[in-house]
């Protein structure tokens, strides 16, 4: 094909060729080149249908604006929808296509609706997809997702990676024209760490659009000067391809860096894209302005376009949009536009100006204008056929990241837009075109001073170099009074003058309500071209001024991010990491089955050869630690060392029980509260030393009980002498249980610990395999006959084989965490179920563990009235009546012959097991008034899974529960 | 010492690991004890005179001193991390706590941790992409925790293209990977 | 946000984890006061638009808890100081 509209010039590369394909049509187009600017090079305008009457359209500007002129880019998994043809940059390769259309973009079914268009006035949904409710989600929504709608997700997993990453600077610049360099230049030659970013690939922002001179030199050159010399300098950071997408709190912005969207495929290793956290001490946008059209009939077809956007194509990317063009205006910049178009031989064939009284009133041309009807200041009526129109109906200085804090931009009458308040982000100044300095001039001396503001600069500033400094020479044109067809305004979401009529009509005339009402300035670009038109025609209807009508709300992202940049690497096995175990290698040999708590991944169970099903290894190893010892790696549970004079006091503090008392070479069951009463947490801690001691937490509350210790020591006994250190993953940390487990840890530990030396609930510092640091604790969570033994968790992957190879005749076996929770609840032990956040030490079974002989944390919230309540809930066992019926955990307690009603519910069981020691299911709950129920039957009814089941309320304690066997 | 039970290293191995990716190199240590040092309430007098004794520096916030035998880094307010050879201080915190007495509460931390050194001939580009340190606005000998993928870790910067990292031993596969990973997107 | 550590200096609010009001300092003395003294200590807070004296914890930093004197409307920050010293300026050392 050939690039019938490309003329000289412009910053492309004709020396290389690159292919691409639009709707599967194959092109050509030279580096440098965006997708639009090449569509545009090869005569094609059509880009797009709109969102809700799939109007033709094509490009209304060449950058991030953009509107009309979304695409679809790539394929498979790497297809991105909604992305501007006029920002993507050219690859050989690319694979474009249309979107929201059916079937091709030339011919589009759905254009119906702009026949319709009547129907799809503002507030549509509001007042015709109401009734009957049961259709909304049937049989409305998806009509109107099919016909509304932007582009498509390809399903696929994205195949690419995506970083986040930390920046510091002294200046942020948010920009690189002009302004931005200027202050850059400033900056840098100052010695200040400065990064410089700008969403386009190119640096030099509209000077790279422009036949302007700055420094004798075309502005495109100068600004390829000043990038070469930033380059040179370390203490600065150029990054192109990298939007600015936020102003956060202190100094903190956010940024995209586009690593590979310009590639087919990103370089191995390599991110798609990168989301920056910029930590600034300063900031200067200098994001420049968007130009704004001007409304009037049938504004929107492909052709027409920005007055800047159309010498753009022409200078930067020598590109004609059109054969025959004519310019529509309200100021002296749209003039440029047909004064470069001129100097390049294209034909202007009309300018009109609206400050001389001439309008363009209609055009004419289905999927491209073919011709304008021009209303002159006399009044006469004259069709001028062209296939292009530039319009301008002047800039708007790009605020929007000054107003990221809700500081409302204040409007300038001189250049008829709104400017940036003085209240935005503390740190950030304005410079430029985005302060309402227009010109090239007043851009490169307000960039400069702003640099030198805002870093307290006193050194020599670089000269500023010439430029051009016109004036604004503009008289405000909104929209064009003629007929009654539309006029659009906000062109993504079709929204037009008549819409805004409505919406005044209905009396949603403050900005917030219209643009909810009409969705005007919603969608991917924001209504960067259309919002001021929108509130400007709303004031000339209300008869406010435009600052009286006021902006909406400007937030963050400026531009669209992708969900990918948010999410980073956390995805799929990477989305946390992992906390391995000391055994996880040995588990792994076993084909051992994992759980994931927390980060945690812990043993579930250990299937061994034959067996088929859970349950089998879980009772297999459940009946074996029962029978001879089982070990268990218990190394998740947190553990913090407490130590200092005060250690047993501040603990008597922070458990409802009392272990200032404990004796050195003992450990405890301690109970742990929150202030309002609520059991927070439970662990053995034992006392290591006079001044010494080690707690056990939880696993899943170890990060937060610390937290909580740190909070009494410094925040409410900050002069008791604790001192706290996590020692979690220093220990790898067994369980080794059942009526052999001394028999065992006597074949490794070099001490006596014969029930006489070392008896239930001692706890202390020994030494095993000869010599090699250890602790052992005698506690058990099984009932058993246990203890805890703790070496650095460097050895404890020995330690396990070690235990199991010198064991070997009492045949230990390694449970996991199914087996471990079988056990407990045969004890009557609580756990995750029970620890709920929502019981007591009563509720437990436990309230005499809680003093009232000293302050404790909870201790006094625990004894409100509510939560004392004599018939309130308690920790039942419960026990199917029929030992093959069947338990689930979350059953409620019903009386028998009671209807499963709420007023009617008794508690719920918290946690089930099968316990092949009883030979039935088994479960613990909270049954209201559940002391005097021992014994009595109920139901235990799951509405859910279906099960109505009648159940023995018994003991919690259904293994020896006199444990006589722990103290064997 | 423990003849018997053979360690192992945080990343599953029996000897250290070092990986090479591009310009950095990680190196695992598996010759560094490690132990907590915290003054008692009102002793810091004490401490500090008993710690010059034995030869272990006490640096103010956010900063590491080298020292023989004992190198040390501020974790927080009157507390810090104690390095040594693990050769020679196989029993870390039995030692400290013979030399500081009960002026210092002492815990051994040596297991609790993977420690990896990373060399390139400038960190900052993987740094930037993994912490929010300002790893080249910090000078050298600063320490601090830091988040790292999720991770809270210790690093100390010892140069322009040196660092030491501790993070959580149980964690030791996750770091490194996500030290692979940014290296292989940074350079 | 920014946090200015009074120990460490400028840290962003990431590595903080954020409690609430910083009256939950003044815990009664669970030996004299009752039920509700403690109700009014545990619930009764304030929750102003504007300046409020709040407890953070830098977590991933030095463990030290701050108060912070912040404006939850504009999330300017004012005062930052060790809520050790804030507890013992109100009485709390034993």
């Amino acid at each position: 094909m050939t690039q019938s509209h490309r003329i000289a010039g412009g910053q492309i590369d004709r020396s290389k060729t690159l292919r691409f394909t639009f709707d599967g049509i194959p092109y050509q187009g030279h580096p440098g080149d965006t997708l639009a600017s090449a569509l545009l090079a090869n005569g094609v305008r059509l880009m797009g249908r709109s969102f809700k009457y799939h109007r033709p359209r094509g490009p209304l500007s060449a950058g991030s604006e953009e509107p009309n002129a979304l695409v679809e880019l790539r394929t498979g998994g790497r297809q991105e929808p909604n992305t501007r043809a006029t920002v993507a940059e050219l690859f050989d390769g690319l694979e474009a296509n249309s979107q929201n259309r059916w079937p091709s973009l030339r011919f589009d079914a759905l254009s119906i609706n702009d026949r319709l268009n009547t129907f799809f006035a503002a507030g549509f949904y509001y007042k015709t997809f109401m009734w009957p409710k049961a259709f909304w989600e049937k049989v409305y929504e998806p009509i109107i997702r099919r016909a509304a709608g932007l582009g498509s997700v390809s399903r696929e997993e994205d195949p690419d990676a995506y970083d986040k990453g930390f920046l510091h600077c002294d200046l942020l610049v948010i920009g690189a024209g002009p302004a931005g360099l200027m202050a850059a230049l400033t900056a840098g030659r100052a010695g200040k760490r400065v990064i410089l970013a700008d969403e386009d690939f190119a640096l030099g922002g509209r000077l790279n659009a422009e036949t302007l001179t700055v420094g004798g030199a075309a502005g495109g050159d100068w600004a390829a000067g000043v990038v070469a010399e930033l380059a040179t300098l370390a203490n600065v950071r150029l990054m192109a391809r990298t939007t600015v997408i936020g102003a956060f709190d202190h100094g903190i912005y956010g940024a995209v860096e586009r690593v590979s969207d310009h590639l087919a495929v990103p370089v191995i290793g390599k991110p798609r894209q990168v989301l920056w956290r910029i930590y600034s001490k300063r900031a200067i946008l200098a994001a420049g302005a968007i130009e704004r059209p001007i409304a009037f009939e049938n504004n929107d077809r492909p052709g027409i376009m920005l007055a800047g956007a159309l010498r753009a194509y022409a200078n930067r990317w020598g590109v004609k949009a059109g054969e025959r063009v004519a310019v529509f205006t309200n100021n002296d910049d749209g003039l440029r536009t047909a004064a470069d178009l001129k100097s390049k031989g294209v034909e202007v064939a009309a300018v009109i100006d609206g400050r001389d009284g001439a309008e363009v009133i209609d055009t004419s041309g289905r999927l491209g204008l073919k011709s304008i009807r021009v209303r002159h200041s006399n009044g006469r009526i004259e069709d001028i056929r062209v296939d292009a129109l530039g319009v301008s109906g002047g800039w708007n200085p790009n605020v929007n990241i000054h107003s990221h804090h809700r500081s409302r931009p204040v409007w300038d009458a001189a250049i008829a837009g709104f400017v940036p308040g003085n209240d935005g982000p503390p740190g950030l100044v304005v410079a430029g075109a985005a302060a309402g300095f227009l010109s090239t001039h007043g851009a490169l001396r307000t960039g400069r001073d702003a640099a030198i503001a805002a870093l307290g600069l006193t050194g020599a500033a670089p000269d500023l170099p010439e430029a051009e400094d016109a004036p604004v020479c503009i008289t405000p044109l909104w929209h064009v009074n003629h007929g009654k067809g539309r006029a659009w305004i906000d062109q993504q979401n079709d929204v037009t003058v008549k819409d805004v009529k409505l919406a005044k009509q209905e009396n949603f005339t403050s900005v917030e309500h219209m643009k909810r009402y009409t969705t005007l300035g919603m969608a991917t670009d924001q209504g960067k071209t259309g919002n001021v038109i929108g509130l400007a025609v709303m004031a000339e209807l209300t008869g406010r001024s435009i600052p009286e009508t006021g902006t909406t709300i400007y937030r963050p992202p400026y531009t669209p991010v992708a969900m990918g940049a948010l999410a980073g690497r956390s995805r799929g096995k990477d989305f946390k990491p992992y906390r391995l175990t000391p055994s996880h290698h040995w588990a792994t040999e076993q084909g051992a089955v994992f759980v994931e708590v927390g980060n945690w991944l812990r043993t579930q169970w250990v299937p061994k050869a034959g067996e088929t099903e859970w349950r089998q290894s879980v009772d297999r190893e459940v009946l074996a630690t029962r029978k001879s010892v089982g070990i268990c790696d218990v190394t998740t549970l947190g553990k913090i060392d407490i130590q200092g004079t005060d250690a047993g006091a501040f603990l008597d503090r922070v458990y409802a029980n009392t272990f200032s008392t404990l004796a050195v070479g003992k450990c405890r069951y301690g109970l742990m509260l929150r202030e309002d009463g609520i059991v927070y947490d439970d662990g053995t801690t034992a006392r290591m030393g006079e001044h010494e001691y080690v707690m056990t937490t939880t696993t899943a509350n170890a990060v937060t009980v610390f937290r909580h210790l740190e909070f009494c020591r410094q925040c409410l006994w900050p002069d008791m002498d604790v001192q706290l250190i996590s020692t979690t993953e220093a220990w790898a940390q067994f369980s080794v249980a059942g009526p052999n487990a001394r028999k065992l840890l006597e074949k490794l530990v070099d001490q006596d610990i014969s029930d006489a030396a070392f008896p239930y609930m001692g706890a202390g510092n020994v030494t095993v395999c000869g010599g090699l640091r250890a602790r052992l604790f005698r506690i058990s969570f099984s009932g058993e006959l246990a203890y805890e033994i703790a070496v650095p968790t460097r050895y404890g992957d020995a330690l396990l084989r070690e235990m199991l190879a010198r064991g070997a005749e009492y045949e230990p076996i390694v449970y996991g965490t199914e087996a471990l929770g079988v056990m407990r609840i045969e004890k009557g032990h609580v756990a995750g179920g029970e620890l709920n956040g929502q019981s007591t030490a009563l509720h437990m079974g436990l309230g005499k563990m809680v003093s009232k002989k000293k302050d404790s944390i909870g201790m006094v919230l625990s004894q409100r009235e509510g939560l004392a309540d004599p018939d309130g809930y308690r920790l039942v066992g419960v026990k199917p009546v029929d030992p093959n019926g069947r338990l689930t955990a979350g059953s409620h307690f019903l009386a028998i012959g009671a209807a499963p009603v709420a007023a009617n519910d008794g508690g719920w069981l918290t946690s089930k097991v099968y316990s092949p020691h009883i030979g039935c299911d088994i479960a613990l709950g909270y049954l209201k008034g559940g002391n005097a129920k021992i014994g009595s039957r109920m139901r235990a009814v799951n509405l859910v899974g279906g099960t109505d089941t009648e159940v023995e309320i018994v003991s919690p304690h259904f293994f020896d529960p006199d444990g006589e066997r722990l103290r064997g | 010492m423990a003849e018997m039970l053979k360690a192992m290293t945080a990343l599953g191995a029996n000897e250290p690991v070092s990986v090479t990716v591009g310009p950095v190199t990680v190196t695992e240590r598996f010759d560094v004890a490690l132990a907590s040092v915290a003054a008692r309430r009102g002793r810091m007098a004490e401490l500090g005179a008993a710690a010059k004794v034995a030869g272990l520096p006490l640096p103010g916030p956010a900063r590491f001193l080298a020292g023989t035998p004992y190198s040390t880094y501020w974790v927080a307010p009157e507390m810090w991390f104690v390095e040594a050879d693990l050769a020679s201080h196989e029993m870390i915190a039995t030692t400290l706590k013979d030399a500081l007495g009960d002026a210092a509460s002492v815990t051994e931390q040596t297991d609790a941790w993977v420690c990896l050194d990373l060399a390139a001939p400038d960190l900052a580009p993987l740094l930037e992409r993994l912490c929010n340190v300002d790893f080249s606005g910090v000078p050298d000998g600063h320490a601090t925790r830091t988040m790292l993928e999720h991770l809270g870790c210790y690093l100390i910067k010892h140069g322009p293209g040196a660092a030491r990292l501790y993070g959580p031993r149980s964690s030791a596969k996750s770091l490194l990977h996500a030290l692979e990973v940014a290296a292989m997107s940074a350079f | 946000m920014i946090i200015h550590h009074p120990i460490l200096g400028p840290r962003d609010a990431q590595e903080f984890v954020y409690l609430g009001d910083a009256s939950l300092i003044d815990r009664p003395d669970g030996m004299t006061a009752g039920v509700e003294a403690f109700h009014e200590y545990l619930y009764q807070r304030t929750n102003p638009a504007g300046e409020h004296q709040e407890l953070w914890y830098h977590e991933q930093g030095d463990r030290s808890w701050l108060v912070i004197t912040r404006n939850t409307v504009t999330h300017e920050i004012t005062k930052v100081e060790l809520a050790r010293d804030v507890a013992r300026s109100r009485g709390r050392s034993q």
